[in-house]
């Protein structure tokens, strides 16, 4: 496996996201997942960046992005020490003749349906790395017809926390 | 008390210290320019705005202190681009001031509207579009620290119109807000100590001194750990000045135009001591060939150089002010306590690489006039006194080649982005930084017809530098590589000599205008240059169009194929590429 799972905690303010697109880019460094969202702390904000070790310097995309001014962590997460989750939603196209072949291959994958339609359904899938592949190549022959994806997140196994070495004014308002 | 956002900026620049700003008024910053009448900072008006940013590089390389300028939205700022990208590839601390549309119209495609955060993001250290009037004291504070702490850069401050004519409650200094800006602390002693030892132990090492050294101002105490440690320096581009040409252990210039012993000294040496350089491609030609035999020891301010082209044996990050200062004491103490580094034998074959493959090449008396010759009259009739500014090509190479430089400051160019029409502007920032000193641009005719406007400016403003244009009515540096790689298939590389008249134009933008087309005039005519100081004066130096610059390393090539060139015969060539060295 030569994806590196990157966690990085940004402020939370405008041009933030461009800027970290913008290192990519001009860096060429490849991607393969970027999910952003807000932290317990509103002026925070983390992103998980999944990066192609194979075609990028995972030691380069960690330095030029602790360059960014706005960027205040940047950690890579071991995946042996690490929790990786991906949220999907899948609309699949339901003959009922496999109603129920669909539906237990959706427990199997501990999947929910969360709409039921005239002819189609919606899953939602919460699956680590690999898994929500293989969820996805099941129901290919069901016909999948719509697909959404928020992109891998990550958390670190035990105590430790993203913000342990973190000086506390950090996070903290500066006075 | 209440000012406006415009009075905000002015102030907060002049508290910043600013004494000197370059730019020109337009709509989106109009309200900036009213306090701007009646502010104590000196605003220069230049003709283009590339020339703004040039200039604010130009008084950065020449002060060390944060050069400004300034624009309006659109065109305006992209105008900058150029300069800003320059500034980033180089290290060069400047803030850019850009008006914006109003507020309510950014999005709107607004007349004279440009995203320029979003156009300068990849090309600065730092940039923000300010959308609080409260926020620009701090936003200048910011900005300033940014561009000149750790590795300096360039920094861009966006401000729209409404924002500049809103009011607000003065108050300075202000908090910075920078939770995520790091600068290295203190270098790793024991890496210091580890350095120390490599150094001492090493027979054949070579410092490797870059732009880095210059910036932290740290030239003295590299001569000191030179001369501690018998070790030959060799100074980049971006550190030409750094360490004096005539010192016994000065190598001069490495990479793709470098001396033959500079290059070859890199190549055999067994042990680099990396010294706020980047292993640029220029410098190591094809990497995987690159001083295959040497342990390496990187220090740079950026942890981001170290291991970006070549993995060190020994990575210190820090201000080179503390690592030199420390590695000096470290340096020191190691050779109190296991004596001298024995590196005589290395000395004398880089010695005699020098004096065996010099820089060579032919001036006749009745013959075409050599630019080599021009540089090294001026080198010698102002005795390495003068700050000496270049712009990109064949003309910058011969000028770092032969210009012997005595001390740091001394020298500017366009180094990592290679910005054609950066030296008229940048020697006009430098002697608005320095009134008073001796500033000779050297250019290409091609460089120079790029930003010759700011000529006017530089008339009007009374800043009296020299331009030296070596005239040979090409585009040099792409004429040579279609001479070598393309068969001398020229293609739109044909300028001509004679239309501008360069005299005459130089005449026109109120300078002294000057020509020189043979040898033998070349003292009589730079002496006069040099003797004019209340305007500006141009040269139009005729010099000879097929002069290559050599030695060079073709692009992707291993720095062992380095061409000495057409002045040395095969059997030389031979033994310079053997490595033997020539007896005389």
């Amino acid at each position: 496996m030569t994806t590196h799972t990157l966690s990085v905690l940004v402020e939370n303010k405008p041009g933030v996201l461009a800027h970290v697109a913008a290192l990519f880019s001009r860096r060429a460094f490849n991607i393969s997942s970027l999910s952003v969202g807000p932290t317990s702390d509103p002026k925070v904000s983390r992103m998980t960046i999944l990066v192609d070790g194979a075609s990028t310097p995972v030691d380069q995309v960690h330095k030029q992005l602790e360059k960014l001014v706005r960027v205040l962590k940047v950690t890579e997460l071991e995946q042996d020490a690490a929790i990786e989750r991906e949220l999907a939603l899948i609309k699949v196209r339901v003959n009922p003749q496999l109603r129920s072949e669909l539906l237990d291959i959706a427990a199997s994958f501990r999947a929910n349906v969360v709409d039921l339609g005239q002819d189609t359904i919606v899953l939602e899938a919460v699956c680590g790395p690999g898994r929500l592949d293989e969820l996805l190549a099941r129901l290919e022959q069901h016909g999948t017809c719509e697909l959404v994806r928020t992109g891998q997140i990550a958390i670190s196994r035990g105590s430790e926390t993203i913000t342990d070495d973190m000086a506390g004014p950090t996070l903290a308002a500066v006075s | 008390m209440e000012v406006t956002g415009a009075q905000a900026l002015v102030r907060s620049l002049e508290c910043q210290g600013v004494d000197i700003m370059f730019g020109i008024p337009g709509g989106a910053i109009l309200p900036a320019y009213d306090p701007i009448r009646s502010s104590s900072i000196r605003h220069v008006l230049v003709r283009h705005e590339q020339g703004a940013g040039h200039a604010a590089e130009g008084y950065a390389w020449a002060t060390g202190r944060v050069g400004v300028c300034i624009a309006t939205s659109g065109p305006g700022a992209t105008n900058l681009v150029t300069a800003i990208s320059d500034a980033y590839m180089d290290s060069v601390p400047i803030v850019a001031i850009t008006g914006q549309v109003p507020t309510a119209m950014i999005g709107t495609d607004a007349f004279q509207e440009s995203d320029i955060t979003g156009i300068t993001g990849p090309i600065t250290k730092h940039n923000e579009l300010v959308t609080e009037v409260e926020r620009i004291p701090a936003a200048i504070a910011e900005a300033f620290h940014i561009a000149a702490t750790g590795r300096p850069g360039p920094v861009l401050v966006d401000l729209p119109k409404d924002i500049l004519q809103a009011q607000t409650t003065w108050s300075w200094p202000p908090a910075l807000d920078l939770p995520g800006y790091k600068v290295p602390g203190a270098p790793d002693g024991e890496l210091i100590e580890q350095a120390a030892r490599l150094l001492r132990e090493a027979k054949r090492p070579v410092l490797y001194a870059g732009g880095g050294v210059i910036k932290s101002d740290s030239y003295a105490a590299l001569r000191e750990l030179a001369e501690l440690a018998q070790a030959p320096v060799t100074t980049t581009l971006m550190a030409r000045g750094a360490f004096p040409d005539a010192h016994p252990l000065a190598l001069g210039m490495p990479g793709m135009h470098g001396m033959y012993a500079a290059v070859t000294a890199l190549q055999e040496c067994d042990l680099i001591v990396a010294l706020g350089s980047r292993f640029d491609d220029r410098v190591t030609g094809k990497l995987s060939a690159f001083a295959p035999k040497a342990k390496v020891i990187h220090a740079d301010i950026d942890p981001a150089e170290i291991g970006k082209n070549r993995r060190p044996d020994v990575a210190i990050v820090g201000d080179l002010r503390t690592v030199l200062a420390d590695f000096v004491r470290a340096m020191r103490a190691e050779i109190d306590a296991h004596g001298s580094p024995d590196t005589a034998d290395w000395i004398s074959t880089t010695a005699s690489w020098k004096t065996s493959y010099p820089l060579r090449y032919s001036q006749q008396p009745d013959g075409p006039l050599k630019p080599q010759h021009v540089v090294e009259r001026l080198s010698a009739l102002t005795g390495g006194d003068a700050i000496v500014v270049a712009g990109v090509g064949q003309h910058q190479m011969h000028t770092s080649q032969h210009y012997s430089f005595t001390k740091p400051r001394s020298w500017i160019n366009s180094g990592g982005a290679g910005t054609m029409g950066f030296a008229v502007p940048a020697a006009m920032g430098a002697q608005a930084g320095r009134p008073g000193e001796l500033v000779v641009a050297i250019d290409g005719d091609g460089c120079f017809q790029m930003t010759a406007q700011e000529l006017a400016t530089c008339a009007i403003e009374r800043l009296p530098i020299k331009v030296l244009i070596f005239n040979n009515g090409f585009l040099g540096m792409v004429r040579q590589w279609q001479e070598l790689f393309y068969d001398e298939r020229y293609s739109e590389v044909h300028l001509g000599t004679a239309i501008p008249d360069y005299v005459k134009l130089a005449e026109a933008y109120g300078c002294a205008g000057l020509r020189c087309e043979h040898p033998g005039d070349v003292d009589a005519v730079l002496e006069k240059a040099l003797s004019i100081s209340d305007v500006p004066t141009v040269v139009d130096f005729r010099t000879h169009d097929a002069e290559g610059v050599f030695p060079m390393v073709p692009a992707g090539h291993s720095n062992d194929d380095i061409v000495l060139g057409p002045q040395f015969t095969a059997a030389e060539q031979q033994a310079a590429t053997r490595r033997e060295v020539i007896k005389r």
